[in-house]
């Protein structure tokens, strides 16, 4: 394999790496929208006529229920990019990199 | 002992630990001071981060401020903690991958521009600055009302504080007073509460209290029979549009504010980034989600104890009476019935209430031991001092490393770099004392500007800095000037200048809502129609989206030595 193929498969998993985690945050901020813009404010009313336990559920989900959804995001963020970041590290592992490897932090 | 005692010996207490944690983390260089040696802990700074950013308000305030806007107070539980998921998915990892010092760094460096990291500089000290002055204010406020202390005196002990591991320790200093500042506050928060859920609910859990006891119920119907709206009601307070731009303004602005986002730099790697915005949001949700509980506990204590009785009766509650004399509590018998009753109408109401004693109060309604009492003091000055010793290095190394080293100075050496920073660090306790004794009227209107301006300037500018490498000098500095000018005039046309907010009528505080918009959209339209970045900008970003220690083969810098 030559230099600059070997750059471009590099390049190519690295656009893959990136991809793969717009991917996730999208979803993640979906998530987020929807538990704090949609559940919490813009549907409130209609989720008050349900009652969890003594409360009304619109006004749970924006007084607890958002927030604990908040931090179980962050953490299944921190959790799947700990896997993404193992397999982009595994899959450039064999390109060639005998050379002039540089640790760039 | 008597509360008094019990308060001076726990303050004390507190006061000798952060003074001993200054004393050995002090530092040498101009790392350790900026960034902590970058050898923070994801779960250290995780409890760090959740000190620096709960202040005194978010302590004493923000549960009298739920108890009286009942679901409309869900603003500030969303507002300040959704921005953490914003935080830690589009910020926090990449700009500790990028490794540099502060906020106007990445700004100046992303944009090649010293223009840029001027109007960043400038912004984040503007923006810690006003945030500053109300947390010297709250530890002068907590000294006077528990230690009979002056306020003034009271200031300027807690300035010495904070000078003396600010300027020892710089960051790393600040970092792990911080962490235990989170322990103490959290204690002094969550003792009353689970006081309170005890003997109202049955349950010592408050959250669990708060969703399955019938006290919500009660108290809607206690509001209604009152002539209150329901607790529960939605937009009883604020229009629908206003209650989602002011969450959302909150939000972004939590994303945005340099002290919060300078706290990831800290740590040793990106991975350690991101599980430290989930430690720290997850600490934060532990007081957030007690908050909206304690609200409603006290609130309906507060109606159940004071509401329809004699003045006699009255006269026999020990706190009533003793809170009374603080004057964030009063009676007065308008109709002459000899009974005192609580009503939506100021004419009629014959109970003031003020929203700060929900918090201070509680113990003592909970009858919790004096010490228990003495300990939500020491947690508010907690608050309070971790929140200003943040700001405090933000506004010091804006000016020492972004002004002093980067624009005036570049030949600085590294002793002159630190001995900027550390007088800096003092000039700013100065001024934060300064206006925590004589605060200017204007404080309260400023914090929105706050939020606002780091809604508006800071948190575009990194995301796109970050996603789209696209994005260029020009983009980025005509997009920031558009958002601070189009959110500062708002706001100061509304809070000084008396105007109805005319924008769909958002209020002051959603404004940077729009102002991020706004942003947004100038950066990315000006942005296409001007030179593209020059390459080693593109490949700073390409290099930011990367995890660190990726192994990278025949690296372009060797391949360029090579032609």
């Amino acid at each position: 394999m030559n230099r600059s193929e070997s750059r471009s498969e590099y390049r190519a998993k690295s656009s893959a790496y990136w991809r793969a985690n717009i991917a996730l945050i999208r979803n993640l901020l979906l998530i987020w929208a929807f538990v704090s813009i949609g559940c919490s404010i813009l549907f409130v009313e209609a989720l008050n006529q349900i009652q969890l336990g003594g409360v009304p559920l619109g006004f749970w989900m924006a007084q607890q229920g958002s927030i604990y959804t908040f931090v179980i995001l962050i953490f299944v963020y921190a959790f799947q990019m700990d896997k993404l970041d193992r397999r982009f590290k595994d899959s450039v592992k064999n390109i060639d990199t005998d050379s002039s490897s540089t640790d760039t932090n | 002992m008597t509360v008094e005692v019990w308060t001076t010996i726990l303050v004390i207490i507190s006061f000798i630990t952060y003074l001993y944690i200054g004393w050995r983390s002090r530092v040498k260089d101009t790392k350790g001071f900026f960034v902590a040696d970058q050898g923070v802990p994801a779960l250290a700074n995780g409890a760090a981060t959740a000190a620096d950013w709960m202040s005194a308000a978010s302590f004493i305030s923000m549960a009298g401020l739920i108890s009286f806007l009942g679901y409309d107070g869900s603003i500030y539980l969303m507002g300040w903690t959704g921005g953490y998921v914003l935080l830690a998915l589009l910020l926090a990892p990449y700009l500790r991958k990028f490794g540099k010092y502060t906020v106007p760094d990445f700004v100046g460096d992303r944009y090649y521009s010293k223009f840029a990291r001027l109007i960043a500089a400038i912004a984040a000290i503007f923006v810690s600055l006003t945030y500053v002055a109300g947390q010297m204010r709250g530890v002068g406020i907590v000294f006077s009302r528990f230690l009979q202390v002056d306020i003034s005196t009271g200031v300027v002990i807690g300035m010495v504080i904070v000078a003396f591991f600010a300027i020892l320790g710089g960051m790393k200093g600040i970092t792990w007073t911080q962490v235990v500042q989170y322990c103490v506050l959290i204690v002094a928060y969550l003792i009353p509460a689970i006081a309170i859920s005890q003997t109202l609910t049955g349950n010592p859990i408050p959250q669990l209290g708060f969703t399955f006891s019938d006290i919500v119920e009660q108290l809607n119907g206690i509001q209604v029979d009152l002539g209150f709206q329901e607790y529960t009601a939605a937009f009883a307070n604020k229009s629908k549009v206003d209650v989602l731009m002011i969450t959302l303004a909150l939000m972004l602005g939590t994303a945005g504010l340099p002290h919060v986002i300078v706290r990831f730099y800290t740590v040793p790697d990106v991975k350690g980034a991101r599980y430290s915005a989930g430690w720290a949001l997850l600490f934060i949700a532990i007081l957030y989600t007690s908050a909206p509980a304690l609200a409603s506990f006290a609130r309906y204590n507060l109606i159940d104890s004071l509401h329809d009785k004699t003045i006699e009766e009255v006269q026999d509650l020990r706190w009533a009476t003793q809170w009374e004399k603080t004057g964030l509590l009063g009676f007065e018998d308008k109709n002459g019935d000899g009974k005192i009753q609580l009503t939506p109408d100021d004419d009629t109401n014959e109970i003031k209430i003020d929203r700060d004693i929900i918090v201070l109060a509680t113990p003592e309604v909970a009858k919790l031991a004096p010490w228990a009492i003495a300990l939500v003091a020491a947690g508010g000055l907690a608050a309070a001092l971790s929140t200003a010793s943040g700001l405090l290095l933000v506004i010091s190394s804006a000016v020492a490393h972004d002004l002093y080293y980067r624009l005036i100075n570049p030949a600085a050496t590294e002793g002159q770099r630190l001995m900027v920073g550390r007088f800096m660090v003092g000039v700013a306790i100065v001024v934060a004392g300064y206006f925590g004794i004589n605060p200017p009227g204007f404080v309260a209107q400023v914090v929105a500007l706050a939020f606002g301006l780091a809604a508006a300037s800071f948190f575009p500018a990194i995301v796109l800095g970050i996603f789209d490498k696209r994005t260029n000098r020009e983009g980025a500095i005509a997009g920031m000037l558009v958002g601070l000018i189009s959110t500062t005039a708002y706001i100061v046309m509304i809070k000084f200048g008396g105007a109805e907010p005319w924008f769909f009528g958002i209020s002051a505080e959603g404004f940077g809502t729009i102002g991020m918009v706004l942003n947004f959209t100038t950066t990315l339209i000006v942005s296409r129609f001007t030179p593209a970045p020059p390459r080693e900008i593109q490949e700073l970003v390409a290099n930011v989206r990367e995890p660190d220690h990726a192994p990278e083969p025949l690296s372009d810098i060797g391949e360029e030595q090579l032609d």
